[in-house]
């Protein structure tokens, strides 16, 4: 899968919802597309599964060019949107049975691979049953179990574990780890960046609809200029206030930065930002609260995560 | 592509199937009050002449299927593309997507023509016979699958260009409009008199419809010749069927 200096700006838009990006997935792989809302993660995933028309460049699927042949793209690709859109007038086995028909699955093949899916998303229970008073995980196991019925090679998951519980998520989690063994490749874009780490062969980082990093997990958290972190909860602050506290943490050797991050009835949460070890400076950030008369009443290591290389390629501002 | 075609229609059908009862009483309650009121009671309280319902029941029969035709299509396009997004499916189906448009076009067709061959037989049992020409069957054949094609493309018109949070408001001004000025309970050369309201009635396409049904079923009342309603007819379905196409790709794709 391959994008190249794809550009799309919607009508009446001031800027282009995405910005030249290009990118490869190898085959096989599963990337992470993130980036904050609006970045143009879903303009991205829409040219390529041939539902937005891009302004300019290219989208290849398979080699194939989505523009050029739009149905042969779809016959490769399966999509699991983030909203349900399972069809609410069929049964769980209709919906698998119908969108295998659609894509042209003969009826032996469809009719076997919907009772091994049923079986394998744990739907075979409440497989007669229309999909209306599904919960979220249930509909989302089963979008994902609709989507392989037509067997994609290139699968498309759009934030697939919002909204659903723990072990709901690890079973999805499971799944498309099994999908990637089996030689899918995956292009999945989430909010949740321990999912990202944790499924993420290689991982794009956008905004304003273009490319800021794309790298495996790994090395994109050691790339960062901060390394890992210290969280300190301090109560009373002292008698130069947060401010006063903050400053004198600020000019400890070894910290680059440091933050108020949350306040809890008297007690501050501050967070610093290192540049080295992060036990080596346990014991002199302990000094400076005690130096200007602060009480310590929480400390925590953070190592640096995917979330930290986020937030400082696309800042912390909401939009 | 013609299996995924099938396919597709194939959907329609099951899930009509399965509701067949509630959707031919959604139809058919409407045109068999009418048919009631107008065609039979009135008559037999001596308000309008015993010829009446001969000139009612072509122009009913037009009516239902042509919106039969409209409502099968707009209302399940405003909610498959706005609320539901179930349509999302069989656009990413591997199908053209002028192809996932024309299935729609052709399930709303076979409702209307479901719906309007049931008005046959509910007419004799409401108004006792209806009026019946075998020369004219052919003629009838051709106003019907033209006007359902045609309320099916006016569906996909309304559905696809009216935002979904105005589909309620626009239903309302523009249903009543076309249901009395369709020339339903009228002849239309009869309206020479009334000269704005004839002009308005010919931009009606169910008009055409209704004049088409009687020249084929009765004649003898004053009617706009058979061949100018399939001309009228195939124009309207021209400029809907590309409207409907212009407004569905509108939606499917950004």
């Amino acid at each position: 899968m391959e994008v190249r200096e794809l550009v799309k700006r919607y009508p009446k838009a001031q800027t282009d919802a995405v910005d030249r990006l290009t990118f490869a997935v190898a085959s096989g792989e599963i990337f992470g597309l993130l980036g904050p809302n609006g970045a143009g993660k879903s303009t991205t995933i829409g040219v390529l599964t041939t539902r937005v028309r891009p302004t300019a460049g290219q989208a290849l699927i398979a080699n194939v060019d989505v523009m050029v042949a739009p149905q042969t793209v779809r016959s490769l690709l399966g999509v699991v949107p983030q909203r349900n859109n399972l069809d609410r007038s069929l049964s769980v086995r209709q919906n698998l049975l119908f969108h295998a028909a659609y894509h042209g699955v003969p009826k032996a093949v469809r009719t076997r691979r919907a009772e091994e899916l049923l079986e394998q998303f744990a739907l075979t229970d409440r497989a007669n049953e229309k999909p209306e008073l599904f919960s979220g995980g249930q509909n989302q196991r089963m979008m994902i179990a609709r989507t392989l019925m037509h067997d994609p090679s290139v699968l498309f998951l759009d934030e697939p574990t919002t909204g659903l519980d723990p072990a709901a998520r690890l079973f999805v989690w499971d799944r498309i780890r099994e999908l990637r063994a089996s030689g899918v490749t995956i292009v999945l874009t989430t909010h949740d960046m321990d999912e990202a780490a944790a499924l993420a062969d290689r991982v794009g980082i956008v905004d304003s609809g273009r490319l800021l990093a794309l790298d495996t997990p790994a090395a994109l958290v050691r790339g960062l200029a901060t390394g890992a972190s210290l969280q300190v909860t301090v109560e009373p602050v002292g008698e130069l206030g947060v401010a006063g506290l903050l400053d004198r943490l600020g000019t400890l050797a070894g910290v680059q930065r440091c933050e108020q991050i949350a306040t809890e009835a008297a007690a501050q949460s501050i967070r610093l930002y290192l540049t080295g070890e992060a036990a080596a400076m346990v014991a002199p950030v302990a000094a400076a609260v005690a130096e200007v008369g602060g009480r310590l009443i929480g400390m925590k290591i953070c190592e640096a995560s995917l979330e930290d290389v986020f937030i400082d390629l696309t800042g912390r501002s909401l939009r | 592509m013609l299996r995924s075609f099938g396919s597709v229609l194939r959907r329609d059908i099951v899930v009509t199937g399965k509701d067949l009862v509630a959707f031919l009483a959604q139809v058919l309650l409407q045109p068999v009050f009418f048919l009631f009121v107008f065609g039979k009671l009135l008559t037999s309280l001596g308000y309008t002449s015993s010829g009446y319902s001969d000139l009612l029941f072509p122009g009913l029969v037009a009516l239902t299927a042509t919106v039969t035709a409209i409502q099968a299509m707009a209302f399940p396009l405003v909610a498959e593309f706005s609320w539901t997004k179930e349509i999302e499916d069989r656009l990413l189906a591997p199908l053209p997507l002028w192809a996932v448009a024309a299935e729609k076009v052709v399930f709303a067709t076979l409702r209307a023509l479901v719906a309007s061959a049931v008005m046959f037989p509910i007419g004799i049992g409401v108004l006792g016979s209806i009026p019946y020409r075998a020369d004219g069957l052919g003629l009838l054949i051709g106003v019907l699958l033209l006007g359902s094609l045609v309320g099916a493309c006016i569906g996909m018109t309304i559905g696809t260009f009216v935002p979904p949070t105005k589909i309620n408001i626009a239903f309302a001004l523009i249903f009543t409009p076309l249901l009395f000025t369709g020339a339903t309970q009228y002849p239309w050369p009869s309206l020479a008199h009334l000269r704005w309201f004839q002009v308005l009635s010919a931009a009606n396409p169910i008009t055409y419809v209704s004049e088409g049904m009687r020249a084929a079923l009765v004649p003898n009342i004053p009617h706009i010749p058979g061949w100018v309603c399939l001309l009228a007819l195939a124009g309207s379905l021209a400029l809907f069927g590309t409207l409907g196409m212009i407004g569905f790709r509108h939606r499917a794709i950004d």
